[in-house]
């Protein structure tokens, strides 16, 4: 076999695995557009505040802890015990809960009904303000996250292709564990969408408010509990890519990933979220690997931009959104 | 006419003639149904949009049991009054009596969750739902699996879900849609879609059913379905139905006793013949054949 293809073969598998990661950033934003139509520009700063809260959390950080530092003049910055990764990941869902909560309360539940380019104005403030909170409770330097996930290069894949091929592909372990993750992650949300009370519900409110209120459904509670998902999808994200490449203020930029991603799957499909994610994943990888060469590389920080331009032109409502039908 | 107690001596006066005896506990209609006691008031109502009187100090009752009709040209103020019942407006002035007690101002949700179940004019279904997923729907509030029970799919979660899916599945029957089970009701026609809400609101199996406009729109032969259908409804669960129709020979045919409303007030209660002779009503609404 030419080594080419073979190198390709590995390229692709990297951008498959790549592509899920991007498919569960561009997943937290399906599941509040599909729910309450707004976009929402914040879902990257939660991923990196949801990493934020972890890693405190882990480490027993105080959060606020420079602010109280600096008003009381003391000098604290650890409560002196480490919390299990489990039980952090847990704590941190609360707070994600929480926040959804907050943000329903004070900013949504205010602006029912508005255009939609108000709502996606206030999700812009919204992460400005988020990005703030979390600098203020966790500061700001990169942390490092570990959650216990496998990382480094997979052994058996690596010494299976290598008998194969007589190259070894290099395969890291985070990204197989990643990509497992997300499959049972969006799994479990599909079918809690189409087979729950609450699921339906949800689906009911995307649809008509009015009619959703007629058959009993508060919609306030069914927003608490979108954001509430769309807040554990951004922990999951921010867990896998912490891990990838630390936590840091980076991590919130990965959202802007999400946007080609979006235009290829649709705004309002789960599938397409997913589909999506893996066609930009492989696509940048396969670009860079057969074209970068020629045109001095960094190929991947256009590549999916370009992709969704294109997409736009030729079909605006994406792979797998809903058909735009205008009657007339 | 408009003083609900007249009304309701003039009523109780015509069922007296017609052979039934009519008391606070309620009577038998000739074909045998039952109508009970009064399970909704509505005392001096009064709704105002800004400098728009679309209410104007309307009282009636509503019995348990019976069909009770809201007529009136357009624009007197008939969904507006439906959109009071199911807490969709609040009214300025008034009181809605429910069950015996004055009910205090309430979300349409909470609404619902009374047993209240209702049809909107224009039809507010979910489209991109199946028609089964829509019935489903109207069975949210008969469940109360824990939100992680749900998440999990444990068992009360689970045993909902199968008890709850049988019930729709019955609606479903009961109102002949079997075919379209799995069809999103984007892809409906009209009339089809007007009977999967139908079906909502019926899978809620709610105490007092609001109907606005259930035969706008239709052929002849859809009408009588749904005519049909109301009186099964009404007949097989007894539901008490609160109907808006603008079909003057539907209604006179499906109502125990007529609200008619003109310009946002009452000019008529009473049974369909009583309403048809009244020279108000026939003024404001029936009218004499123009040639």
């Amino acid at each position: 076999m030419p080594e080419q293809l073979i190198f390709a073969m590995e390229v692709t598998l990297n951008g498959l695995l790549n592509g899920v990661m991007y498919a569960l950033v561009a997943l937290g934003f399906v599941l509040i557009f599909k729910a309450s139509g707004i976009f929402n520009y914040a879902q990257g700063v939660m991923a990196l505040f949801a990493a934020m809260t972890l890693v405190g959390i882990q480490q027993g950080r105080v959060p606020f802890g420079h602010l109280i530092n600096e008003i009381f003049g003391t000098d604290i910055h650890y409560f002196g015990w480490e919390v299990p990764a489990l039980a952090a990941i847990l704590l941190t869902v609360v707070v994600m809960i929480g926040f959804a909560w907050l943000v329903q309360k004070f900013v949504f539940r205010h602006l029912v009904g508005q255009e939609p380019i108000i709502l996606f104005m206030a999700t812009i403030g919204l992460a400005y303000f988020l990005e703030g909170v979390s600098d203020l409770m966790w500061g700001s330097e990169i942390r490092n996250l570990d959650v216990g996930l496998p990382q480094g290069i997979n052994d058996a894949i690596d010494l299976a292709t290598f008998e194969i091929f007589g190259y070894g592909f290099f395969i890291d372990n985070l990204d197989i564990a990643a990509a497992v993750i997300a499959t049972v992650l969006v799994g479990g949300l599909i079918a809690f969408a189409q087979y729950t009370k609450q699921g339906r519900a949800m689906r009911a409110v995307a649809d008509d408010h009015q009619a959703a209120l007629s058959v009993g459904i508060k919609l306030n509670y069914v927003w608490v509990l979108v954001w509430s998902l769309a807040g554990i999808v951004a922990l999951v994200a921010g867990i896998m890519w912490g891990a990838k490449s630390g936590v840091q203020f980076s991590l919130s930029l990965i959202a802007l990933k999400a946007l080609p991603v979006l235009m290829l799957g649709g705004f309002t499909s789960i599938p397409g979220a997913i589909v999506g994610g893996l066609i930009i994943g492989v696509g940048e990888a396969l670009f860079e690997f057969a074209v970068g060469p020629m045109i001095g590389g960094a190929t991947e920080n256009w590549f999916a931009y370009v992709l969704a331009l294109v997409f736009l032109v030729f079909r605006p409502q994406g792979l797998f959104g809903e058909k735009i039908i205008e009657r007339v | 006419m408009s003083d609900p107690a007249a009304s309701r001596e003039v009523l109780d006066a015509a069922i007296h003639e017609s052979g039934h005896t009519a008391d606070a506990e309620g009577h038998v209609t000739a074909d045998g149904r039952k109508i009970g006691a009064v399970v909704m008031e509505m005392k001096n109502i009064t709704l105002r949009f800004g400098g728009v009187e679309a209410i104007k100090d309307i009282s009636f009752d509503i019995r348990e049991g019976e069909i009770r009709a809201i007529i009136g040209p357009n624009g007197a103020g008939k969904s507006s009054m439906l959109n009071v019942i199911s807490g969709f407006y609040h009214p300025q002035e008034g009181e809605v009596w429910y069950r015996g007690e004055r009910r205090p101002p309430m979300k349409p949700f909470q609404i619902a969750r009374q047993g209240i179940a209702r049809t909107f004019q224009n039809i507010a279904l979910f489209e991109g739902m199946s028609v089964l997923d829509n019935v489903m729907t109207g069975r949210l509030n008969q469940m109360n699996a824990s939100i992680l029970d749900q998440a999990f799919w444990w068992g009360k979660a689970q045993r909902e879900e199968v008890a709850n899916r049988q019930k729709a599945e019955e609606v479903i029957d009961f109102l002949e849609i079997q075919n379209i089970r799995k069809t999103p009701v984007g892809r409906l026609p009209y009339g089809l879609k007007k009977r999967v809400e139908l079906a909502r609101a019926l899978a809620a199996e709610p105490r007092i059913l609001l109907l606005d406009e259930p035969m706008a729109g239709m052929n002849v032969e859809e009408k009588e379905d749904m005519s049909r259908f109301v009186l099964d409804v009404n007949d097989e669960f007894g539901t008490t139905i609160v109907l808006i129709e603008h079909d003057m020979g539907v209604v006179m045919d499906l109502s125990d006793r007529v609200v008619v409303m003109d310009y946002g007030k009452k000019i008529g209660d009473g049974t369909p013949d009583e309403v048809r002779t009244n020279q108000e009503v026939i003024d404001a609404y029936l009218g004499v054949a123009h040639d």
